[in-house]
Parts: C-alpha cells; sequence; structure tokens
C-alpha cells in the first residue's frame, strides 16, 4: 500500500495543547487508515488517534507537523488533518 | 442521638439529607488478587471512570465542559492504561501499577517548560484519583443519591460540579473557609454549607441537617429538629421564590433609595440564561481564568470581552485587570515560593513587572471599549502611582491603535479598594470610580486569612473597623460623584447588606445566583430609619 505524507505548521498560540490534540485524534479517527504524525521528518512518529500519545509530544506553536498515512483514504485523512491544523483547530 | 456540630457558615440556607462521606484516596491500598483479577479490577474501574465522566462532560457546556471532555478522550485511549497493564503481568497490584503509570504521565506534563502543558498535570491527577476510587470502591459523588449532604475534609470545585444539585442536597466541610472557591460555587447554586467542623465529619451517617445560616451541623436528628428544619427551609424557598419573580425589578430600599445591583462574572458560561435585564451591569469580571489561556492572545482577550458587552445590551461592564498572585497563581508569569503570596507581587503589581504582557490585556479592553461602556478595575492598587503608570500604559497603547486605524475607545479606569491604606488614603486617587473588594480588604484589615478555617470567623466585615473604611471610601465617592461599589461576597450577603448601605454603599455587585436575594433583602432597609434593621 502506498505511504502518503504531508505536513502542516502549527500557529495556534497554544500548540498541541488539550483541546487540538483531542481534535486531531478526532478526526485522526474517522478514517480507517493507519496514520502517524512527527515534529521531523525523521520522526520519531506518534499514533495521530492516540490522544495520550498526541499529548506527549506536547508540540508547541511554530512546530511542523509532519503526517504519515497508509490505507485507503490516506490521502483523504492527510487532506483533513492538515485543513484541521491551518483552521487553528477552531480555536481562534 | 442527635449531636450538635458547630462550624461557620458557608452558603446560606437548610439541607437535610443522607450523608454521603467523600474521602481522599491518599494512602488506601487494596487487597491483591492474581494477575487475571488484577487486570479485571484496573478494566472495571477504568470503564466506570470512563462512564461517570462522559455523562458529566454531557451535563456541562462551555469551558467546563472541553476540560471534562479532554478527560474522557483520555480515559478512552489504551495508551493511557498500557504501562498499568504491563504491570500487572509482572505481579504489581492494580492501583500500585495504575499510580506508578500516572506519575509517570504526570511528571512528564509538570516538567514541560510550556504553562500550558504543565497545567495538565492537574487533569491527570483528577482522572488518577477518580479510577483509584472505583478501584477501591469509594462512591462517586456523581452517584451520590438527590439531596445528598456531602461531608469532606474539603472538596475540589471538580467534585461539585459533577455534583446534581437539582433536587437540594448541602455540603459540610471538615477544613475549608467561607471564601474557598468551592464555597463561591455553592453559594452561587444555593447549595447550603457549612465549614470547618474539624475531623468529626469522618464519624457522620445517616440523615443530617446542615443550618447554614447559623454554621451548625445535626446528627443523629431528633424527629421535631428534622420538622423544623423542613419547616424553615420551606419558608426560605418562599422567600426565594418571591425574590426570583421580583428578579427584574430595581432594588429600591423601603425609602425609596435606589441600589445598583450588578453581577460578579469570570465570562460568558457565568450569565448563560441570565436576563440582563435583571441588573444595572457586570460589576466585577475576573480575567484570570481567560487570561492564563490567552496570556499573550489579544483576540481571543478581546472576543471574550466583546461578548460580554454585547450580552450587557448598554449597561455597564467592569473588567477586572489580571488578579494573578496570592491565591491565584499562573505558572511562568506569578512567582514560586512567595513566603507569605497574600501579602505579595500579586495583581497590579505583578501587571506592572510585566508590561509586555499587561499591554495584550489594555490593548483588548480599549479596543473592546469602542462596542459599549466598558470600564477597566485594577487590583491589589496600594499607591496612586501604580494608577498612574496603568494610566501611562493605557494611553500609549491608545495611541498605538490609533496609528493603526483599529477601533478603539478609552474605557474608564477605576480602582478596586481592598488594601486598608488605599482605603483610608482614597482621596489621593484619582479613579473614575472606586469597587470595594470585601474579601481581601476584609482579611487585610483583620488579619485574618481568608482561607484559614480556624480564623476564619475573624474576617467580619461587619467588624466596625472594616465598615469603617467602607464608609470613609463611600463618602469619599459621594463628595466627588464618582462611584463606588462593593464586589466582594459582603454584596450578596443578606446579613451584610443594611450595614454596607448604611456605611453609603450604593452599589453592590454579586454573583449571578444570588441576585434575587440580594435585592429582596435590600427592599427590607429602611434608611430614613437609622439603625432600625442593624
Amino acid at each position: 500500500m502506498q505511504e502518503v505524507t504531508a505536513s502542516a505548521l502549527l500557529t495556534n498560540k497554544i500548540g498541541l495543547h488539550a483541546r487540538p490534540s483531542v481534535k486531531l485524534t478526532q478526526t485522526a479517527k474517522r478514517f480507517g487508515s493507519r496514520i502517524e504524525v512527527a515534529t521531523s521528518a525523521a520522526g520519531p512518529w506518534t499514533d495521530a488517534k492516540s490522544p495520550v500519545k498526541i499529548m506527549r509530544v506536547k508540540a508547541a506553536k511554530g512546530d511542523v507537523l509532519h503526517f504519515k498515512a497508509s490505507g485507503e483514504d490516506a490521502s483523504a485523512a492527510l487532506a483533513a488533518l492538515v485543513d484541521i491544523v491551518a483552521r487553528k483547530f477552531d480555536e481562534e | 442521638m442527635e449531636r450538635r456540630l458547630s462550624g461557620l457558615a458557608a452558603s446560606t440556607g437548610l439541607a437535610f439529607g443522607p450523608a454521603v462521606a467523600f474521602r481522599v484516596v491518599g494512602e488506601v491500598r487494596r487487597e491483591t488478587g492474581s494477575v487475571a483479577s488484577e487486570r479485571q479490577a484496573l478494566a472495571d474501574a477504568v470503564a466506570a471512570s470512563l462512564q461517570a465522566v462522559t455523562a458529566l462532560a454531557a451535563s456541562l457546556h462551555g469551558e467546563a465542559a472541553d476540560i471534562v471532555g479532554f478527560q474522557v478522550a483520555l480515559l478512552e485511549d489504551d495508551a493511557l492504561t498500557e504501562g498499568a497493564y504491563a504491570a500487572i503481568e509482572r505481579g504489581v497490584p492494580a492501583d500500585a501499577a495504575w499510580r506508578q503509570a500516572l506519575a509517570e504521565e504526570i511528571a512528564g506534563y509538570e516538567a514541560s517548560d510550556d504553562p500550558y502543558f504543565r497545567a495538565r498535570a492537574a487533569d491527570l491527577a483528577d482522572i488518577r484519583d477518580r479510577v483509584l476510587r472505583q478501584l477501591f470502591g469509594l462512591p462517586e459523588l456523581t452517584n451520590a443519591p438527590p439531596g445528598a449532604v456531602i461531608l469532606a475534609q474539603d472538596l475540589p470545585p471538580s467534585a461539585f460540579l459533577g455534583i446534581d444539585w437539582s433536587q437540594g442536597g448541602g455540603i459540610v466541610l471538615g477544613a475549608g473557609s467561607p471564601t474557598s472557591h468551592v464555597a463561591m460555587l455553592a453559594r452561587g447554586r444555593g447549595v447550603p454549607m457549612v465549614v470547618g467542623i474539624g475531623s468529626d465529619w469522618e464519624a457522620v451517617s445517616g440523615t443530617v441537617v446542615v443550618d447554614g445560616m447559623a454554621g451548625l451541623v445535626l446528627t443523629g436528628p431528633l424527629r421535631a429538629s428534622i420538622e423544623e428544619a423542613r419547616r424553615r427551609a420551606d419558608e426560605l424557598g418562599h422567600v426565594r421564590s418571591k425574590a426570583e419573580t421580583r428578579k427584574r425589578e430595581p432594588a429600591l430600599t423601603r425609602d425609596g433609595t435606589r441600589i445598583a445591583v450588578m453581577v460578579n462574572v469570570a465570562g460568558m458560561a457565568d450569565v448563560a440564561g441570565f436576563p440582563a435585564e435583571a441588573c444595572d451591569g457586570i460589576g466585577l469580571t475576573r480575567t484570570e481564568f481567560l487570561v492564563e489561556q490567552a496570556l499573550q492572545d489579544e483576540a481571543r482577550q478581546f472576543e471574550a470581552y466583546a461578548a460580554l458587552l454585547h450580552w450587557a445590551a448598554g449597561r455597564p461592564v467592569t473588567i477586572r485587570t489580571l488578579d494573578a498572585g496570592g491565591d491565584k497563581p499562573i505558572a511562568g508569569y506569578t512567582i514560586d515560593g512567595e513566603t507569605n503570596p497574600f501579602l505579595g507581587l500579586r495583581g497590579i503589581r505583578l501587571s506592572l513587572r510585566h508590561p509586555e504582557i499587561f499591554r495584550v490585556q489594555l490593548r483588548a479592553l480599549a479596543r473592546a471599549a469602542s462596542l459599549g461602556p466598558l470600564k477597566v478595575m485594577l487590583p491589589m492598587v496600594t499607591a496612586a502611582r501604580e494608577l498612574e503608570l496603568t494610566r501611562g500604559l493605557l494611553d500609549s497603547v491608545l495611541a498605538e491603535l490609533a496609528a493603526e486605524g483599529v477601533p478603539h475607545a478609552a474605557p474608564a479606569l477605576g480602582i478596586m479598594v481592598e488594601i486598608p491604606a488605599a482605603a483610608m488614603a482614597v482621596a489621593s486617587f484619582d479613579a473614575a470610580f472606586f469597587s470595594i473588594g470585601s474579601n481581601d480588604l476584609t482579611q487585610y484589615a483583620t488579619a485574618a486569612a481568608r482561607d484559614g478555617s480556624a480564623v476564619a470567623a475573624y474576617a467580619d466585615v461587619l467588624h466596625p473597623g472594616v465598615l469603617a473604611m467602607i464608609t470613609h471610601v463611600a463618602r469619599h465617592g459621594a463628595e466627588l460623584g464618582r462611584e463606588v461599589s462593593l464586589c466582594g461576597d459582603a454584596g450578596g450577603d443578606p446579613r451584610a447588606i443594611a450595614a454596607l448601605l448604611r456605611a453609603g454603599v450604593r452599589a453592590v455587585s454579586v454573583s449571578p445566583g444570588l441576585l434575587a436575594m440580594a435585592k429582596e433583602a435590600i427592599r427590607e432597609v429602611d434608611l430614613s430609619q437609622p439603625g432600625a434593621d442593624a
């Protein structure tokens, strides 16, 4: 299966804090694909469907979020994730 | 056998109901079983906790719903429990395994440089304790029967929020103080509460009567005592419902003096469903919670202030600048480990130390002032210089906004009077208005801590020394024609209202839940008859 990648700049002021983390994982869970996220293109990679693991990343404003996904709906999943990061998780 | 336990009245009213003890999990240990049974015990405890927080999240809205919603997401996630299950496989009992796994998680947040992530440690601790309560079979407060009397050493505000108070009920605390956050919540919701009864609460069971007016708790009450409590509760209920029907009418004393009654809020959630017509505006907006989440975020602060002005529909809205410090720390902003934080760097003192953060709030306030009658109130002012330094900052912010072409207006700049030296020297402040912060003024004037149950009885706003300061400030305001209001708890306390009006106070600001009863208490006062009601 083809792996797709994408990245987005985290610009909301509070980084991947409680609410954004929950929104990000909720978005990822809508898709069947395996989705991972990292703050560096080299990893380490984190399961994008786990709010506990996402919170452990403690990504801050100005970090670039790298996504990779594999599965039937991988492209759609990454489009949705990049979109929600660009919309600042509807926080601002 | 009937026993009377005396404490301090923290929230007025009468309640009688079954005792439900709320104990902290502390160092309780459970008996350990096989690996399979420990695994099952943890799974059951997590599932039961998840069910409880999911139900709680559905019943809340706004910021509170988000906080609990975050806890739901974490409890749903296997990543939270995998470390604990791995330890159980190695023979560690379920409770120890869970404590250890959460301790690591919490330590990860506490070590963060970012105050937003550090603050999440408290959410994890709450989750840890919820699951432990399930493991130990300790009752969840959300399952307390309707009308129960909750007994505890102390009660976290989140626990209070998880209880359904619609069927009545009351609170009795071993420790605590009438000025704690949970006491404020209880008064706002009309839940009778007595605090500071000591360790006696631990032995209480059966039916309990809570007399939040006298600060008394009856255990094992006689039938006659229950009847008496029922009668008085009914009476009080009548007064309350009469007050509610007259809530939208202005507050006039018997002699026809108009008293302005405003509301204290921390954000829009506090006035959800509350009719703006029932009040004379917002007398105090606490910005600590909002600004903690948006310290450098002008847009978000502006939105919050604009929403309040919109709600108030032309009535004045008073917003207090950040009052951090003392009992309200903000990680990374306030100073850790001050020896005496209440006499330390707090309120305006701290804001002036961080002009870059203060300017963000002043810009948001000046922008909001273009939308309606906005008043800016400075907390913990000691010297006239602090007011003038702030005025200077505000002027430069206004010039900046003008240069940027951003809509703005100059808000009225006033001060809180809560330091005795400032109260006595009130004439030295060129403030547009004065608002007496009766909680801190009383605490500082009586040298009795707000949160110390052993001395809380000393912190009495009706002390003649405190009333003399309030009289002095009110007289000064009347002479200059500048508004003097009072935004502390005393303004919503029926027992204190007559004395405050006699001291010259003509505007009070109270929690929205207390407004109707405060207006009723004002209607009882006859200012043409000196001292008749005092």
